[in-house]
């Protein structure tokens, strides 16, 4: 029951998925950003809504919510963060449940829904929410039309797994390795297995946690990752420019070319899968 | 799995709102609690209740307050918990879970820790079981709870300070989380309180509930009735629940969850502040370390830094079964200020010689302003003793003119 926009992003098969929290360090930097990250290849963006209390996230990360937040990033700024943007790729929203669940006038998280769906967002990723607990927000998901993309960890097996799968759309993100956000030297043994048990699944596979390189991105989709997740290595350099205070023409032209880099190497994974695939 | 096994659901708070990585481990532990806690499997219960014994020192008494009694006029009794081994009740439930992380076969113990209590008694436990820990507790209750974090070093485990936010316990139990979620497959959580993700509340209760089981009992032997109130005071709640979890049938018994007022019970939107730990005093519903509950936050829902001269009361969130037992108007929720608290900690000391937490002198000051309404035998629960505090308690006294308290600038500036 997939949006058609998701389902398009991952037709190809090496799908490139960029994260970045929106507002990070400052609202109008952080729409150059995104919007260079759509010229350097992006297929699908993930754009984190910052909460104070990121138990899923790494330093990275958390320090990108940080700055956002301190920017005075909220839920409405958020949607003007959405509104404001210009880019033409599916947009879905990484945000805590609490700020799904608190925004709007009655309680629970279909005022929230309904906004994004006015504002054509795509779905949704809400990393402390497990399958148990998402029926409100997977009504709401399908009363407007979004999907509701779950996280499988290396240690999602049995039941957890086919719970999980009967409530995916979209895409489903898998965790390449235990643990938290962050960037990593290698890329895990775990991510084959997790590919592994869900190969049986008809929906795309976009594996993240750790990703930093072409390289690995190339190792992933070759894999047989539908796509690629790549948050901290892309913060880390939003991080650096806003240290060094770069101006943001200056950083927007790094992760554009960071992009590219992750872009390529997905899709030179594919090739090496499978050569002799038609591509136009 | 049968139909009426515990959901983890108190009303709508409770629940299981955590990573994907972690639930496997919670539905083991769950699978755990079910088997060694609640059906005593391989004898689980009597080993524990053999260690609280000789280790812990339990029972406990509940002591007869003259003083008190004669200061409000109507009978005050104490349930002793700072007497338990480490100086505070949390060795109820830190031995519990770490005995529990055994039976699982688990290799690794990390936990977080405010006052420095939770971690202290973590790591006597771990100690006393051999099993490797590691504590994670936010820089400045570092400095606020020296004592304890030498307590802690002394007893083998490693502490790590938590710097992001305000380094308080809310950013210590994100990062005691963000542990656990990549070592799960050989390491327990012992979270410190009633908090978290299902069963962490109820189990956490059950480890506490000896508390109340044997107050229960020393009261129908030393005063021949229950008491019409019992007081504890309330961070997130465990102290609370293992005082209340016995008395919760018995009708005639008023419950009084006494939280940290702070400094003031207004709220500072703007800067994301509230100045006082009051979360089921002013709080609203919301999610939080993996649970529904009540939680000091921001109408966006982002959580605030909540504020209490007394850390272990510093927390913006509560146990969900403790929420709901305030919504059904089983417990009271009540709130007094840190200069009410600092005044029952010196008044507490000198006339009955305990020295108190300074969370557990919040219980004492709700005492001491609302005694009328609380009838004529009052079971207040201390739940800790007030040596790790003493730094904090001169410099917060030296900035205020509190009558009772002895002059504090001969201490100024340590021992
Ligand atoms: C002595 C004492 N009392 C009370 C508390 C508050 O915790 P809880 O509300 O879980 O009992 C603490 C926490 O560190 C404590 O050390």
């Amino acid at each position: 029951m997939s949006n058609p926009e998701l389902d398009a992003a991952f037709a190809d098969g090496a799908a490139f998925v960029p994260y970045l929290a929106a507002g990070d360090p400052d609202f109008e930097s952080s729409i150059e950003y995104v919007e260079a990250l759509e010229r350097g290849g992006a297929d699908v963006i993930e754009l984190g809504l910052p909460f104070s209390e990121p138990i899923a996230e790494g330093p990275t990360i958390q320090e990108a919510v940080v700055r956002s937040l301190e920017g005075g990033m909220t839920p409405a700024r958020f949607f003007e963060f959405v509104e404001a943007l210009d880019v033409d790729v599916p947009l879905v929203c990484m945000t805590y449940y609490n700020l799904i669940y608190q925004y709007g006038d009655e309680s629970g998280p279909r005022p929230f829904v309904e906004k994004a769906a006015e504002l054509g967002l795509s779905g949704f990723v809400v990393p402390d929410l497990p399958a148990e607990e998402a029926d409100p927000l997977r009504e709401a998901c399908d009363e407007f039309g979004l999907d509701l993309v779950f996280i499988v960890a290396p240690t999602t097996r049995g039941d957890r797994l086919e719970r999980i799968m009967e409530q995916v759309s979209g895409y489903v993100y898998v965790q390449a390795r235990l643990g938290v956000t962050g960037a990593q030297d290698d890329v895990s043994g775990q991510t084959a297995a997790s590919l592994d048990r869900l190969s049986a699944y008809d929906v795309p596979k976009a594996v993240g946690f750790g990703i930093k390189t072409g390289d690995h991105a190339e190792r992933i989709v070759e894999g047989g990752a539908d796509g690629i997740i790549v948050g901290s290595a892309l913060v880390d350099i939003v991080a650096e420019g806003h240290e060094n205070g770069d101006d943001a023409a200056t950083v927007a032209a790094r992760l554009e070319e960071k992009a590219r880099e992750l872009k390529d190497g997905a899709e030179r994974g594919l090739a090496q899968r499978a050569p002799q695939a038609e591509r136009t | 799995m049968s139909k009426t096994r515990f959901d983890g659901k108190f009303g709508d708070y409770g629940g299981q709102y955590v990573p994907e990585a972690l639930m496997p481990a919670i539905e083991e532990l769950e699978d755990a609690y079910e088997r060694y806690v609640l059906a005593n499997e391989d004898g689980f219960m009597d080993e524990f209740r053999e260690r609280l014994a000789d280790f812990g020192g339990r029972p406990t008494p509940t002591q007869y307050a003259e003083r008190l009694s004669e200061r409000y006029d109507r009978d005050v009794y104490l349930k002793r918990e700072d007497l338990l081994h480490g100086g505070a009740h949390k060795l109820n439930n830190a031995l519990g879970q770490v005995l529990l992380a055994k039976y699982m076969g688990k290799e690794r113990i990390v936990a977080e820790t405010g006052a420095g209590q939770h971690g202290t008694a973590t790591a006597m436990a771990a100690a006393h079981l051999d099993m490797p820990c590691e504590v994670y507790m936010g820089e400045r209750d570092i400095n606020r709870q020296r004592p304890n974090v030498f307590r802690m070093k002394l007893n083998g485990s490693e502490v790590n300070p938590v710097t992001v936010g305000r380094g308080t316990l809310k950013e210590a139990i994100s990062e005691t989380m963000r542990d656990w979620a990549t070592n799960v497959e050989d390491t327990h959580y012992v979270i410190g309180s009633v908090v978290g993700p299902h069963p962490f509340p109820a189990m956490v209760r059950d480890f506490q509930s000896v508390i109340s089981e044997e107050a229960r009992e020393q009261m129908r032997e030393k005063a021949g009735t229950l008491p019409d109130s019992v007081l504890a005071c309330a961070g997130g709640g465990s102290n609370t629940m293992g005082a209340f979890a016995e008395f919760v049938d018995d009708d005639g018994v008023e419950l009084y969850a006494v939280e940290a007022g702070g400094s003031t019970l207004d709220v500072d939107e703007e800067a994301g502040v509230a100045p006082n730990s009051a979360s089921l005093s002013t709080g609203s519903e919301g999610v939080l370390h993996g649970a529904r509950t009540k939680l000091l936050q921001d109408r966006d829902g982002q959580i605030m830094e909540s504020h209490s001269v007394s850390s272990g009361l510093d927390y913006a969130g509560v146990g969900p079964e403790l929420a709901y037992l305030v919504d059904e108007g089983r417990v009271r929720a009540v709130n007094v200020d840190d200069d009410a608290a600092l005044t029952a900690f010196h008044r507490l000391s000198q006339l009955e010689g305990v020295i108190p937490a300074l969370e557990t002198a919040h219980a004492f000051a709700y005492l001491e302003a609302n005694d009328e309404e609380l009838g004529d035998t009052v079971l207040v629960n201390v739940s800790g003793r007030g040596d790790k505090d003493l730094e904090s308690v001169i410099e917060e006294t030296a900035q205020r003119d509190i009558d009772i308290a002895p002059d504090m600038d001969a201490f100024a500036g340590g021992f």
